[in-house]
């Protein structure tokens, strides 16, 4: 019985199956050929050391764009999530200034990113504020915030703290196991938990869902309260292997980044749809990108280049999806 | 272009036209011609095909067959420009006009007049329109942005601006429905205006008072199709609202026919459902709805007469001004879809598309969607228990489909339908709302779902079943709450249910039973 259906949707799954399976695996195809890549024509590039450094180094681009997709999961989008990581750091900086505990100091990060997270998801939920422009007016005042809190001195020398960026576990630098649990988390809350299921939801329809008993705005507030906690952690992992605590640097451009991991990763703008997998693999392959370039010693201006390239072919391939 | 400019020969005509959408003949070989002076009714309920041969005469859509003749000569238009620059002139339902630039902005747009310099001359701009506006009697400041001014005065700007343009067809898609009785007044001046310089005028309205008033010729479309034509005063108003359902006027099914179980004795078995006094101003004016257990009540009436209002005030969705809302005997707070789903009332809404399918999810996603919480311990779903669910419920609405995992957005009407029923049969509700369950599904769906429906009002659910098809109101219902206007205008049961009394009922030519 379930062999009998409609005829449309047969002829479209038979219509440009490899077109439909790049659109769908373009990032893992696109990671596959970059490792190639390095392998073949890049000297010192396929080393034990060199690839624990790339897992590294993505961490933090990597935690943001958790929390990104998410949010672009309900159709909307983060840009506070920068600003968000710029408090985190002038945060850690007045605390460590007035000699709070390191653990403390840690929770009361979170706890600025969810205040932060909270405020953008009441004006989307509540206010009804279009998501780009209440999280743009936070990128704004955020940062301004930050750098009105900042600290007196810049350099992190708290060895608690600087545990998470510089620590090492099995060889492996601290930073990949930051972004490893919030990875585990969510992708179990996307796949088995209610919440992720109400979240593509409203992404897909949110009108249908709210006439289906959906709580819509208390969904929309959460999301954007788990963005902010991302993002604060990811500033706290920057301060950590940075050792500063600079907010006019700390997070810079990565809403930006953020956003181009996920949409690289197959989530598309149009939300209904969080793939927690593909979005590692598009934060991978930017960090790639930027490694390979710099192996090759094209300048950084160039790579900036080849990076919105990446994010209009990746937008390009959504709209033929959208089509479809 | 010549313009054979003969009384006898149509403004506009349209000839055999065809316009099909995948899935869809929305018009299969529709004819009308508009000729000098008349207003010309165009009737027929949702999705008759008014909407599509409005937009093939203004060149949004082009028509897969047929042809268009302009003052007899055989035109086509490309874009809704070339339409316009042709002389016809569209108002549409809802206000288009530019809402934060000023009504002369707006009456001007696109030609405004010039200074010496070329730049837009705001001076005899603002003086031009305030000429043209006090000349059409329409109180309204030209000077400020129209989203400032009321809806009926922003309709009255977009009626100035299409009469402005000197067109010789203008059409009027429900231009009444945001004015009031005084603004209604200033347009029907308009139009008699209008009709004496000699312009066709197309006049779309499910007010049948405005039609007897206004227009001299009628044409109904009913699935696509031209049912009748003719001049208005010859088709009295039951026997056009009998053309538009597509029922005759002396059909008498009776109920009894049916296959549906007598309903549960009134005085003994308690309502399920009270909803009393709902009011919202300009939509709904003191309805109130009992539904017993087992009880299948219909909603009638013609479009706009808050049908699908009456539900969603039910559910909670739509914002009232009073009302009270019980099931089982005990209130629900109005105003949270989510509180009254909770509390066992449940809508299947009539825009599938817009307010009920999740596109771009699988059916089992859209199954559950509901039902999440009880699918759930402490916010993690379950699986099992939902695939388990997903399973009997679409073996028993008998879904065709590869399988649960496919997306609902490429299923058929009527599969999409089952869905939705299956999303909220799975909460076990006590009251079922069904918004057009039928409408847009194939003939045998739309027996499933009859055949369904009749199930479980035996199995004790209480359920409100609105529906255009009167066929489908007196077969299947016990008793049928006839809207008119927003009112509760009448109630059939017993012998009076059948489709004759519920045409009169619902065209409000009350007892005409005897004139018939």
């Amino acid at each position: 019985m379930s062999e009998a259906t409609a005829t449309g949707s047969r002829r479209s799954l038979d219509r440009d199956g490899a077109t439909v399976f790049l659109q769908e695996n373009g990032v893992y195809v696109a990671l596959l050929l970059l490792v190639a890549y390095n392998a073949v024509f890049t000297r010192r590039w396929v080393t034990v050391d060199n690839i624990k450094l790339q897992l590294v180094l993505v961490a933090p681009i990597l935690i943001v764009a958790l929390g990104m997709a998410l949010v672009i999961g309900t159709e909307g989008i983060d840009l506070s999530v920068g600003a968000t990581m710029a408090i985190s750091a002038s945060v850690i900086g007045q605390l460590l200034d007035r000699g709070i505990n390191s653990y403390v100091i840690v929770v009361a990060v979170l706890i600025a990113g969810m205040l932060v997270g909270s405020i953008a998801g009441t004006l989307v939920a509540f206010f009804e504020v279009q998501p780009i422009v209440a999280t743009l007016a936070l990128l704004v005042a955020g940062r301004g915030l930050a750098i009105v809190l900042q600290a007196s001195n810049l350099s992190v020398s708290d060895p608690t703290i600087s545990r998470f960026g510089i620590g090492k576990f099995l060889g492996i630098q601290a930073p990949f196991y930051d972004a490893l649990v919030p990875v585990v988390i969510i992708a179990l809350v996307v796949r088995r938990t209610v919440f992720g299921r109400r979240v593509v939801a409203i992404g897909d329809n949110v009108r249908a869902s709210y006439l289906s008993g959906i709580p819509v705005r208390r969904t929309l507030v959460t999301v954007y309260m788990i963005s902010g906690v991302l993002a604060a952690w990811a500033g706290l992992v920057v301060t950590a292997r940075t050792s500063t605590n600079d907010p006019s640097t700390n997070g810079l451009y990565y809403e930006l980044l953020a956003i181009t991991a996920v949409v690289v990763g197959g989530t598309p703008l149009s939300g209904g749809r969080v793939r927690v997998i593909g979005t590692i693999a598009g934060a991978l392959v930017m960090q790639l990108i930027a490694s390979t370039l710099i192996f090759h010693g094209v300048s950084d201006a160039v790579s900036k280049i080849a990076t919105a390239v990446i994010i209009i072919l990746a937008v390009y391939a959504q709209r033929k999806r959208a089509r479809s | 272009m010549t313009v054979a400019d003969n009384s006898q020969t149509p403004v506009l005509e349209a000839k055999g036209i065809s316009k099909t959408f995948p899935g869809v003949k929305a018009l299969q070989d529709v004819s009308v011609s508009l000729r000098r002076g008349e207003v010309h009714a165009l009737v027929g309920e949702n999705g008759a095909g008014k909407s599509t041969l409005i937009k093939v005469l203004t060149g949004v859509y082009q028509l897969d067959a047929g042809q268009l003749l302009l003052h007899g000569n055989s035109v086509s238009f490309a874009s809704p420009r070339a339409a316009q620059d042709a002389g016809i002139s569209t108002i549409y339902q809802e206000v288009n006009l530019v809402p934060l630039q000023s009504g002369a902005r707006n009456l001007y747009l696109g030609r405004e007049p010039r200074t010496a310099l070329g730049l837009i001359d705001f001076k005899r701009m603002n003086r031009d329109a305030k000429a043209l506006l006090s000349d059409f009697n329409i109180d309204a400041d030209p000077t400020v942005p129209v989203a400032t001014l009321a809806l009926g005065a922003q309709q009255m700007i977009s009626v100035a601006r299409a009469i402005s343009l000197e067109a010789s067809v203008v059409i009027m898609d429900e231009p009444t429905s945001s004015l009031e009785s005084r603004e209604v007044e200033t347009l029907f001046r308009l139009i008699e205006r209008l009709k004496a310089d000699g312009v066709a005028i197309v006049y779309v309205s499910h007010r049948l008072d405005e039609l007897y008033r206004i227009c001299d010729q009628v044409t109904v479309l009913r699935d696509g199709r031209l049912v009748h034509s003719g001049p208005i005063a010859d088709l009295p108003r039951q026997q056009l609202v009998a053309t538009m359902l597509g029922r005759e006027l002396l059909a008498q099914h009776s109920r009894s026919s049916s296959a549906v179980v007598q309903p549960p004795d009134a005085a003994k078995v308690a309502p399920v459902l009270v909803a009393d006094s709902l009011n919202r101003r300009g939509l709904l004016h003191d309805v109130s709805v009992e539904i017993r257990p087992g009880e299948v009540v219909g909603l009638g009436g013609l479009l706009g007469a808050g049908r699908s209002e009456t539900a969603k005030a039910i559910l909670g969705a739509q914002i009232l001004d009073s009302g009270h809302v019980s099931v089982g005997g005990s209130p629900v707070a109005l105003g949270s879809p989510a509180r009254s789903i909770a509390a066992g009332v449940v809508l299947l809404p009539e825009d599938r598309k817009a307010d009920g399918i999740l596109p771009n999810l699988s059916i089992k996603d859209n199954i559950v969607l509901a039902a999440l919480p009880r699918l759930s311990k402490s916010g993690v779903f379950s699986d099992s228990a939902a695939n388990k669910l997903v399973a009997t419920f679409m073996q028993r609405l008998n879904i065709k489909a590869f399988g649960p995992s496919q997306k609902v957005g490429t299923l058929s009407g009527g599969n999409q339908q089952k869905v939705l029923l299956a999303r909220w049969l799975c909460l076990e509700p006590r009251i079922l709302m069904l918004d057009e369950p039928t409408r847009g599904i194939d003939v045998g769906a739309k027996a499933e779902v009859r055949r369904l429906i009749d199930e479980l009002a035996e199995q004790g659910l209480g359920v409100l079943l609105i529906s255009s098809e009167t066929e489908e109101l007196v077969d299947g219902s016990h008793r049928v709450l006839v809207l008119r206007e927003g009112s509760i205008v009448d109630e059939l049961d017993g012998h009076r249910l059948n489709e004759g009394d519920l045409v009169h009922a619902i065209a409000g030519t009350l007892g005409g039973e005897t004139s018939a």
